[in-house]
């Protein structure tokens, strides 16, 4: 078979299962939220209520397609073409797996391996905001502009502090491509053991981007009504929701691709061993390693979910003092932290970072305890 | 003095770095979440699951025969004066000679209507009625239905 056709079917196999994993983390929200909270969520549609996304789907084709008489209706359009087409996009250079051989051509279970593929990450997420903001202008509501404008402004501040909590996993592996990332990753020696501090900043930093809760001010519903999509109905509300999950996919794989290992398990070399180096050996090693990757994501995807529901919005001047006045400045302490510990070798310094700010706080806690702190007493009871 | 002593002082004093860092309390705080994420759900998945409603629940109204299988309702209209709501409305009839099998009294309601969207199941109706004839059921619910047929 010709390696063309090979990559093309991998193409399409991630193309569908990003779709796959979206239409169902409507339905496992829906679940989580209601285990939650102490009842069963969606159960009546399906067994477990798992033909539940076919029904929205279903429900929001058949919903009047409306564009505001004053809107620009062509950017209306545009607005979730664009938000759906970038979030897609962004899993292209996500390595799902090794490599699986298909005669004499190995091909590796990827989009496409560039050399640059965090930077095609970052490119193409900052881009997302396109979608939002496109979407919030057209609509000619002053909510949706607030809610676009908000998007806009979160998703720069953001950016940086993601980016440079990156630049320490760059300065450590010494590539831009995720595969490399991963691979320096192999025998358990996860970036996480390496980078909490990145970790939690990148972590934070991608909530934010994907306008999950605790940071989802673009759709504040209290405020703003729906956000950038009060204008929207029907099957163009539809793609923005769609694309918020694929985002939210795609941020998982790339978390768990970072910090995790991404396809790297413990005893992948025994395992390896024992399948044997041919083809097939090779093929059901590269598939356990999908699976394992697969799990990965899809526990980060259940943990976007978990925050949702457990935490209540910032206001927005939180939101901006988090990102500029804490993420920033620990993501730049941690890259100095980290250039020093790389000039010894010592690959783990990044910890020193953490134990200093933990242990500042034990500190503080311990010599100003809260009873001290002027904390006021209820009431005598009379 | 309060009502219930339960309300408490906020503490607005600074915030310590340890809380500054919002992370101890979001594990608590998911921690909390996952605890109820595995909790046994108190849900009853009605249609399938009915939940014993009670000996004075009051659900479905009917109007009670005796024990010869004569009707008990006189029409005396007392139901309807006690009904809060106003949903009750009858139209009375005089027994015929060789309807004694039919009815109890002289006098008979000829129509016992029931507003449904008006009733409130407070179950006056039944206190009020001198002739033990209307009754609402402790086992069963008004039946839903979609048609006007029924």
């Amino acid at each position: 078979m010709d390696i063309f056709w090979i990559k093309a079917i991998i193409v399409l196999v991630i193309f569908g299962l990003s779709l796959v994993v979206a239409m169902y983390s409507t339905w496992a929200e829906r679940k989580v939220a209601g285990y939650m909270q102490d009842r069963p969520g969606p159960n009546r549609a399906g067994w477990g209520g798992l033909l539940q996304p076919l029904a929205d789907a279903g429900k929001m084709f058949f919903k009047e397609d409306f564009i505001p008489a004053q809107a620009n209706k062509w950017l209306f359009i545009a607005g979730p073409c664009l938000a759906m087409l970038t979030a897609l996009l962004s899993s292209a250079v996500v390595p799902f797996g090794d490599t699986i051989i298909v005669g004499s051509d190995e091909v590796q279970v990827q989009g496409i391996e560039v050399n640059i593929g965090i930077l095609w990450v970052f490119g193409i997420v900052s881009l997302g905001v396109y979608g939002v903001m496109v979407g919030g202008w057209a609509s000619n509501n002053k909510f949706s502009l607030l809610g676009a404008i908000r998007a806009a402004s979160q998703n720069i501040s953001y950016e940086l502090a993601m980016g440079l909590s990156l630049i320490a996993i760059i300065m450590m592996t010494g590539s831009l491509s995720v595969r490399d990332i991963i691979n320096t990753q192999h025998g358990g020696s996860w970036n996480l053991l390496y980078q909490p501090l990145g970790f939690i900043i990148f972590l934070t930093c991608a909530f934010a981007e994907c306008n999950r809760t605790p940071f989802d001010l673009p759709e504040c519903e209290a405020e703003l009504i729906g956000g950038y999509h009060t204008e929207y109905s029907s099957m163009k509300l539809g793609f923005y929701l769609f694309a918020e999950y694929i985002n939210m996919f795609v941020s998982s794989c790339v978390v768990s691709a970072l910090y995790f290992g991404g396809f790297n398990y413990p005893f992948m070399d025994k395992v390896a061993e024992a399948l044997g180096t041919d083809a097939t050996g090779h093929n059901i090693a590269t598939a356990i390693g999908f699976g394992v990757f697969f799990a990965k994501a899809l526990f980060f995807v259940f943990f976007f979910m978990w925050v949702r529901w457990t935490l209540p919005r910032f206001r927005y001047d939180q939101l901006m003092n988090l990102g500029w006045k804490s993420l920033i400045p620990l993501a730049i302490l941690n890259i100095v932290v980290t250039g020093i510990g790389l000039m010894f070798e010592i690959r783990w310094f990044s910890w020193v970072a953490v134990i200093l700010i933990v242990g500042v706080a034990l500190v503080q806690a311990a010599l100003k305890p809260k009873a001290a702190r002027g904390i006021l007493e209820a009431a005598p009871v009379r | 003095m309060q009502l219930t002593n339960r309300s408490k002082k906020i503490d607005k004093s600074e915030m310590s770095l340890a809380e500054r860092m919002y992370l101890p309390a979001i594990a608590s705080g998911m921690a909390i979440t996952l605890k109820h994420f595995f909790k046994k759900k108190p849900t009853i998945n009605y249609p399938e699951q009915k939940r014993y409603l009670g000996p004075v629940f009051r659900g479905h109204h009917i109007l009670k025969k005796d024990e010869a299988g004569r009707e008990r309702c006189t029409a005396c209209g007392l139901c309807a004066v006690a009904c809060p709501a106003e949903a009750i409305s009858m139209v009375a009839a005089e027994r015929k000679s060789g309807e004694e099998h039919l009815y109890r009294e002289e006098k008979y309601a000829a129509v016992y209507e029931i507003n449904m969207l008006r009733c409130i199941f407070c179950g006056f109706c039944e206190e009020a009625c001198p002739k033990q004839a209307i009754y609402l059921r402790h086992d069963e619910f008004v039946p839903v239905f979609m048609s006007r047929e029924r």
